[in-house]
């Protein structure tokens, strides 16, 4: 009836899951409670929950991304900390087949659905705003996507109470992946999780390369689109490139699991080097999708911060275009250790440092983009700073592991590991953070507390050094990665000094909760009136703070590369906005459940699989497609918002502007 | 400079820059090669992004602004003829390094040793086929001699790794993977599998001792003492444990490693019901 689930399957004697898993049960109910209590669900079910605005979904996204990343750094919290321990004769207070689990769920976590979700989150927040429209092509679609991640998510948490996560590490290597050296359900989990919000995050790559392709405001030309846009652009080409090698790989690994087929096994035919190369073809681009919106955040904050036009703008294009092709040809580096010969290992080991020169441009002309500027030391600008100092060392590190014989010293040790950090948190976690202070004024209406927000970078930019330069050292002393403990004794200090790294981050965690919970408090003081907090280049500076929903009340025409700056300079030229224009009544796609319907069924559907609960499987697909019928039976697709609606909160802009205009004019005037 | 840097990094134990034979010592000269070279470039590269940030900060009056400056070509060029530049130095390293430091080259100098490598859920296991002996978690080799390593895996992927010696590569069952060491003096190094193969994995380390011709002849006459190690023996290996102390057996199968290779031998079971890395997990398994 059930499959293979049983009682058995709750941890009840495991003291360290079964209360982590009750105290989540616990806040999940609180804030069921809560929401009931207060009376929101109706507010929850029709602004968020089947919204298809993109900035509510963009938000969704990050707040998923946000408590994910909560989730993984506990994770690498209870790691450093069993490493820490368990030296010499010690065993830590992780046995073997937990820790296994913990550093498997620490990368799944960290990459689908803490980076993911937050980069895919930016991307469609600021994308269509940037673009002068009015939302992404597909709206429902993208409603879709996003419950789809969050029910992956969901079915790697629900493996906490309910059985048990992957022990393979965060991409499941056969024969060790295989049902003969796996046997438990921990793979099927990391299976499923990952093909549900796999097909998401697919569609969000179609959603996104459409809309910038066929969806800019008049006069936004590709040459005239914003940095980040042409990021987004590239990283959803490469979703759409290589999503799919995922989705396959990991469809032939189930059918190894399910049905006992030999794609990867070590013998009958199957080859498990095969699995190696595919899942690393998508593997390396995967970086590159997470990374380049990242360029794109430290592109924008360059520029707006030190009130200049982005240095090179043409040559970061190319190098954008240029990152996003040769990233699809280096996948090899992640094995040359596998013995296939110098004349490859070569050809693998250039192509990877080749991606090295569109970088270095890149650090360059962000080097440039300063240069002559007036650099506001603002909370994204710390960030972008200790972006390029730690990056750049990254990259160097990265560059050495390209080069075959010096992997084969290193490979899979804590050097590497160092080395990913170095350019994931340096990179990508740091412009989230970056993009977090710049974009929280225009998604909420006021400012973040600038305090606590430089004190959260000091803390997690020293605490990221003090917590990996240990393990580069241990590293160059020979010490492998996915240990749950270590032999040599003098391995130790080093372990203990990257713990004390640790405590330095758990505090620049703590400042970033205090910043939010001290700035929500302020919100009052703290508004942003006028839209405009940064004396923004690009056209989501052109909208309220909040933006409506609608975005512009009429598109904008785009003169020149930098689209508001344009508008912004020759209004304060004439001291008056463009003249009032003549309003009119705009259609907006309407609310859709079917996002949050198929996701649910999707959740059952991947929950019976891993379980082998054949008929509610097939229950889960059949909920799933009549969810799909509704949804294409629909009539009504738009309604419309009045033109009165739209003058009015137009006008209300308008005034907010040229108080505005006063303002700086003045300013203008006394310097 | 090798000397040097590996004296600052190792502290109390010794670091892989401290490669103690031919290939040890080559790979470690090219990752410093390979260092240096990134360091004249990214040393500078910092500095100038601090410089630039603290010169045109908002506050610093004596600093030009120039609002509307986003375009040179002359810099452009620069910019990227730096990287460019920077990774054809190191294209040539790579080039040069991949070839010389093939693992499945030869090395120079006397006849090698032939050593045969199989990774076991959790412990190494060394066939000296000339030798007619094999060990468990213990790798004696003499000092000065190349080594032909053979190593193939009877189970998952593992790497087979000795930190000081040189180049790792994986074992992999159903494929036999080439490699060739030399120690160049006397030394007791570790090993150890730089590939997660599951639950035991943290144990699958080894000795590695490189003794001087006398020592090895003695040792190889005390392994010969040893129990045989035939295929019940092979079998009890085989299965998932770890932790094991060093075994010597005096009398092994010559075409053991090769049965294992070609999969002539079943590949190593698994977690069988009732071990503890099998935990129950079809009932739902635990944390
Ligand atoms: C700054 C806080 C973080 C700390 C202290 C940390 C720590 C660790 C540690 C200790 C490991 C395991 C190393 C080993 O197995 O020996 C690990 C693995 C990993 N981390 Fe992190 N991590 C952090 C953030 C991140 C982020 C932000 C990401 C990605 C967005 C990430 C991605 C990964 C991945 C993919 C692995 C490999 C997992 C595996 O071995 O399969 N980590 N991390
Ligand atoms: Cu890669």
């Amino acid at each position: 009836m059930f499959g293979k689930l049983t009682w058995s399957a709750i941890p009840f004697d495991q003291p360290i899951p079964l209360i982590t898993s009750i105290v989540l049960i616990l806040v999940i109910l609180g804030v069921l409670a809560l929401v009931t209590v207060r009376g929101w669900w109706g507010m929850l079910w029709r602004e968020w929950i089947t919204s298809v605005d993109h900035k509510r979904i963009g938000i969704m996204y990050g707040l998923l991304g946000v408590v994910m990343l909560v989730r993984g750094f506990a994770d690498a919290v209870m790691m450093r900390s069993q490493q820490a321990f368990a030296v010499g004769a010690h065993r830590g207070y992780l046995a073997p087949e937990h820790y296994d689990q913990i550093f498997s769920a620490h990368g799944t976590i960290m990459i689908f659905f803490a980076a993911m979700p937050l980069v895919i989150g930016f991307m469609n927040f600021v994308t269509p705003l940037q673009l002068g429209v009015r939302d992404v092509a597909f709206p429902t679609l993208n409603s879709v996507s996003f419950w789809l991640t969050a029910s992956g998510a969901l079915l790697v948490n629900i493996s906490l109470f309910v059985g048990e996560f992957a022990r393979t590490g965060w991409l499941p290597y056969p024969p060790l992946s295989e049902s003969a050296y796996s046997p438990g359900v921990g793979v099927d989990y990391y299976l499923w999780a990952i093909q549900i919000s796999g097909i998401g995050t697919l569609m969000t790559g179609i959603n996104f390369v459409t809309t910038v392709l066929k969806l800019r405001c008049p006069g936004m030309s590709y040459l005239r689109m914003p940095m980040f846009c042409w990021t987004t652009l590239a990283s959803s080409l490469l979703i759409v490139a290589v999503f799919p090698i995922l989705s396959a790989t990991l469809a032939m690994l189930s059918l190894d699991r399910v049905f006992g087929w030999h794609y990867f096994t070590s013998d009958a035919g199957g080859n498990p080097m095969m699995f190696m190369n595919l899942i690393w073809a998508w593997g390396h681009p995967e970086v590159y999708i997470l990374v380049l919106p990242a360029f794109g955040i430290f592109s924008e904050v360059f520029s707006t911060f030190s009130g200049k036009p982005l240095f090179g703008y043409r040559s970061m294009v190319a190098a954008t275009l240029f990152i996003c092709i040769v990233a699809m040809m280096t996948w090899l580096h992640h094995f040359f250790t596998m013995g296939s010969g110098p004349a490859v290992n070569t050809a693998f080991g250039i192509s990877t440092s080749v991606i090295a020169v569109g970088t270095g441009v890149k650090i360059y002309n962000w080097i440039f983009t300063m240069y002559g500027g007036r650099v506001r030391m603002t909370v994204p600008m710390l960030w972008s700073l200790g972006f390029i100092f730690t990056f750049v060392i990254g990259g160097m590190t990265g560059v050495l592991l390209a080069v075959p014989p010096a992997d084969f010293l290193v490979h899979n040790s804590m050097f590497l590991v160092a080395h990913f950090h170095n350019v994931i948190v340096g990179g990508v976690v740091f412009a989230l953070f970056a993009g977090l202070d710049y974009w929280f004024p225009k998604a909420f209406g006021f400012r973040l507390h600038e305090g606590w927000g430089k004190a959260a970078f000091w803390l997690a930019f020293i605490g990221f050094w003090v917590t990996f330069v240990p393990l580069y050292w241990l590293g160059m002393l020979g010490m492998t990665r996915r240990l749950q403990h270590v032999w040599i004794p003098e391995w130790g200090p080093l372990l203990d000094w990257s713990l004390a790294g640790v405590a330095i981050l758990v505090a620049g965690a703590a400042a970033q909760v205090i910043m939010l919970v001290v700035s929500i408090r302020q919100r009052d003081r703290r508004r942003d009136t006028t839209g405009d907090p940064w004396d923004g280049r690009s056209l989501e500076w052109a909208t309220p703070s909040p933006p409506p929903f609608f975005n512009f009340a009429q598109l904008p025409d785009v003169e020149g590369e930098e689209a508001y700056w344009t508008i912004k300079l020759r209004a304060l030229e004439s001291q008056r906005l463009d003249p009032e224009p003549h309003y009119q009544a705009v259609e907006m796609p309407v609310n859709s459940a079917v996002g949050f319907f198929t996701a649910f069924f999707a959740t059952v559907t991947g929950f019976s699989l891993i379980w082998h609960i054949w008929w509610l499987a097939g229950l889960g697909l059949l909920g799933a497609f009549v969810g799909f019928v509704f949804f294409a039976w629909r009539d009504v697709h738009e309604f419309h918002v009045p033109a009165e609606e739209v003058a009015r909160a137009d006008r209300a802009r308008r005034a907010a502007r040229t108080a505005l205009l006063g303002e700086r004019g003045a300013e203008a005037a006394a310097s | 400079m090798t000397a040097c840097l590996s004296g600052c990094l190792s502290g109390c134990s010794p670091s892989l820059l401290d490669g103690v034979g031919p290939v040890g010592r080559d790979d470690a000269h090219i990752f410093l090669d390979a260092l240096a070279i990134m360091l004249v470039i990214v040393v500078p590269t910092i500095l100038l992004a601090l410089w630039v940030a603290w010169r045109y900060r908002a506050g610093n009056a004596n600093a030009v602004y120039l609002p509307h400056w986003s375009y040179s070509g002359r810099i452009e060029a620069v910019t990227w003829s730096i990287p460019i530049l920077t990774i054809l130095f190191i294209g040539g390293v790579i080039w040069i390094g991949s070839y010389r430091l093939d693992p499945f080259r030869p090395l120079p100098g006397p006849a090698p040793i032939e050593v045969q490598v199989v990774s076991l859920d959790w412990k190494w296991l060394f066939i000296y086929p000339g030798e007619g002996i094999a060990t468990v978690n213990e790798l004696v080799v003499p000092a000065g001699r190349p080594v032909h390593f053979s190593i193939t895996s009877a189970s998952v992927f593992n790497v087979f790794f000795v930190p000081r010696l040189g180049s790792m590569i994986y074992a992999m069952p159903g494929m036999v993977s080439q490699l060739h060491l030399q120690a160049d003096r006397p030394v007791e190094l570790f090993g150890q599998s730089s590939h997660f193969s599951g639950d035991g994995f943290s144990d699958m380390h080894f000795a590695v001792k490189s003794v001087d011709p006398a020592h090895y002849a003695a040792w190889l006459a005390a392994a010969r003492r040893g129990p045989a190690l035939d295929r019940p023996m092979y079998d009890a290996l085989a299965r998932q444990s770890g932790n094991l102390p060093v075994l010597a057996f005096g009398r092994v199968d010559p075409g053991l490693f090769h049965a294992v290779a070609m999969q002539q031998v079943p590949p190593a079971p698994g977690p069988q019901p009732g071990s503890i890395a099998h935990g129950g997990r079809e009932a739902g398994g635990r944390h």
